[in-house]
């Protein structure tokens, strides 16, 4: 264990490096920089390899080809290169790569405000690639949250066999806190299964075991493995009928929706006695907590409910969370997590409080957003 | 009654089960595949090369599924990515020999990007584009290879653009191998295939390739045969010729041949230290 003060980026870059990441491509943006630079310096110390590409495109492909290769990988960005990921995203998920998208949010659309903080590609992060699939999403609130978070999106990836973004924001990435560092050691790094020896008999990539994650046959190591971006079966061959499609396109969800336990995560508080319930996550989730406190002060039973996981949700855990009869959803963009909370809360009453704040919105901000709903 | 099967020479580089292939009668690409598995079969019956480090890597289009027919580790994956899976993959583990295979849409218009970077690189990889100068998969759009007045199903009035030159384009950047055959010298191919084999870096090689089935149509030229001659009778073999020889003019005449041959330090050399 070392304790240290860092930034959010570089408590990324140290989370990735304690996971064991092993490839990083990238490409600049504001405010994602700062993750391959800090990378650049340090990976090849630890026997890995980074290259700057030609633009998104290039570099989340290059990621799902090292980690075929056999190297824990990942990639750094931004709303418009996260944008650009989009299709690749989906062949990560049909070939049951593992790999982690890291996504520090800014202001958009297009261009945005590109220093300026935001919360408004949580949906995107869910569903941007076309197809049915189901990627893991972390959302940490501090540095020490972007260092564990990542630790933890590289072990749900190697885990299930699948990408998982983590979606910070421009004020994550720039905020100085101390961090905690973990040896190996300290802190449980997962790694992908993978067969025993090739037997000379073709191997089937995609036949899961009783888990729904199949083992991961690497190249170079004889097993003559076909990673396939059509609709395939176990072995990989292309496979357009119903029966095939349906089970391919299940499982890879399935396999994500069985370990909720693992993937799901939330921080809850003073939730035992509460009447309103804040929920909320991320960055604008620190100023959330202060104004719940301050509500309390004023004599308002509130309770403060924090995603950590913000893809899958565990609805049944949320739903049990509180008993509070007002749910009010406090996040920095338009209201989007609010469609789910309203969904999951259907025989109560909930109220959408987006902030829209190009800065960490205050308390005071917060509390004046949910007000009217008291 | 008792079921016999040929045996043929190159079948333990093929997925047996997933032959016979996809590709139309006449298609020119069985020829070139065919080439390049007996210059693979060369080098590796030479002991030059481990069969389990081959990794054949395509995005889509008609020449880029040739990866799922070979019997080697391979990636068939997305339209004008297969460059950088590649580059990730031998970065990730340099042991590997990445075998880049796609269309001239695939490698020089989506991908185009990814190609030139690559050639800048000099990262270690064979990449081999097929021109059939349309979109065959597709069902005949225009290409990036399209000469000039062909009508396609999206230039019904002629092509109005000028095609790129893949071979001058590469060849002007690092790349330690540049070369062009045709499908109907699969002698050149193999020769060709087999010296990439051997080298480091980055090294491109355009096939040009028949398509009856779509190309032709466009040009008259439906019947298989009667297209290949046609290609046959405009391909110019030249000895090293310059990249400024580097025609390929459906009038003027294809040169082939092997038009940039260096020893630069490749990507891979330069980061492991071994050459700088
Ligand atoms: C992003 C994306 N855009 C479009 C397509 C549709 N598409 C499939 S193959 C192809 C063109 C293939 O042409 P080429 O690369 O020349 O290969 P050929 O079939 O001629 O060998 C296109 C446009 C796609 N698969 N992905
Ligand atoms: S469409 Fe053209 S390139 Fe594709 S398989 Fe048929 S002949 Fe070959
Ligand atoms: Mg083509």
């Amino acid at each position: 264990m070392k304790k240290t003060f860092a930034s959010g980026n570089m408590a990324i870059a140290e989370g990735a490096l304690t996971a064991g990441l092993k490839f990083y491509a990238g490409y600049p943006i504001t405010p994602s920089s700062e993750i391959m630079e800090y990378l650049a310096e340090k990976l090849p110390e630890y026997g890995g390899v980074l290259i700057q590409m030609e633009d998104e495109i290039a570099s989340i492909n290059a990621v799902i080809g090292a980690s075929w290769a056999g190297a824990k990988a990942m990639t750094a960005t931004s709303g418009p290169g996260f944008s650009l990921m989009a299709e690749a995203i989906g062949l990560a998920t049909i070939t049951e790569t593992p790999l982690v998208v890291v996504n520090v949010m800014r202001a958009g659309p297009s261009t945005g405000v590109p220093t300026k903080t935001s919360q408004s590609d949580v949906l995107q992060a869910r569903w941007m690639s076309h197809g049915d699939y189901i990627v893991p999403i972390y959302s940490p609130w501090s540095v020490q949250e972007a260092y564990d978070l990542t630790i933890k999106a590289f072990n749900t990836a190697e885990l299930l066999r699948t990408p998982v973004v983590v979606l910070s924001d421009a004020v994550i990435a720039h905020l100085w806190e101390p961090l905690t560092l973990m040896e190996r050691g300290e802190v449980e790094v997962i790694s992908r299964k993978t067969p025993g020896d090739p037997t000379g008999e073709p191997y089937p990539p995609y036949k899961p075991d009783p888990d729904l994650v199949p083992p991961m046959p690497l190249f170079g190591r004889g097993f003559k493995v076909l990673v396939e971006s059509l609709i395939h079966d176990e072995r990989g061959f292309y496979s357009p009928r119903d029966d095939g499609y349906r089970s391919l396109v299940k499982r890879i969800s399935l396999k994500v929706l069985k370990r909720l336990d693992y993937v799901y995560e939330q921080d809850a508080r003073f939730t035992e006695d509460a009447d309103v319930l804040l929920v909320s996550y991320g960055s604008t989730a620190r100023s959330t907590y202060l104004a719940t406190i301050e509500l309390r002060k004023q004599g308002v039973k509130a309770g403060f409910l924090r995603l950590k996981t913000l893809w899958p949700l565990d609805d049944d855990r949320i739903r049990k969370t509180s008993n509070a009869r007002k749910i009010i959803v406090v996040e920095n963009n338009i209201g989007k997590i609010y469609l789910d909370i309203d969904r999951i809360f259907k025989d109560r009453e909930v109220y959408p409080s987006p902030v829209l704040s190009l800065e960490l919105p205050t308390p005071r901000d917060v509390l004046e957003a949910v007000e009217p709903w008291l | 009654m008792a079921v016999t099967r040929q045996i043929h020479p190159l079948d333990k580089h093929l997925r047996l089960e997933r032959i016979p292939t996809l590709y139309c009668p006449g298609c020119g690409l069985g020829i070139a595949l065919g080439a390049l598995l007996r210059a693979l079969d060369k080098r590796i019956s030479e002991g030059a090369i481990n069969p389990d480090k081959v990794l054949w890597v395509g995005g889509i289009g008609c020449s880029s599924r040739m990866v799922f027919y070979v019997n080697y580790d391979a990636a068939h994956v997305i339209h004008g990515r297969a460059i950088p899976f590649a580059l990730g993959a031998v970065l990730a583990n340099p042991d590997l020999l990445a075998i880049v295979t796609g269309g001239d849409g695939d490698i020089a218009g989506i991908g185009g990007n990814h190609l030139i970077h690559a050639a800048r690189r000099n990262i270690d990889m064979i990449v081999l584009m097929f021109t059939n100068f349309v979109y065959a998969m597709t069902g005949g759009q225009v290409a990036p290879t399209t000469p000039r007045g062909v009508s396609t199903t999206t230039t019904p009035r002629g092509n109005p653009e000028y095609p790129v030159n893949a071979v001058k384009l590469v060849g002007s950047l690092n790349a330690n191998y540049v070369a062009r055959a045709s499908v109907t010298t699969p002698h050149y191919i193999e020769q060709f295939f087999y010296k990439a084999l051997g080298m480091r870096g980055f090294r491109f090689i355009e096939v040009v390739s028949t398509c009856p089935e779509i190309y032709g149509r466009h040009i008259g030229l439906r019947d298989p045969v009667e297209m290949y001659s046609e290609l046959r009778k405009r391909i110019k073999y030249k000895h090293k010729p310059s990249l400024e020889e580097a025609e390929i003019d459906w009038e003027r005449g294809i040169v082939i041949g092997e038009f940039v041959e260096r020893s630069n330090p490749s990507l891979i050399e330069i980061l492991k230290g071994v050459r700088s």
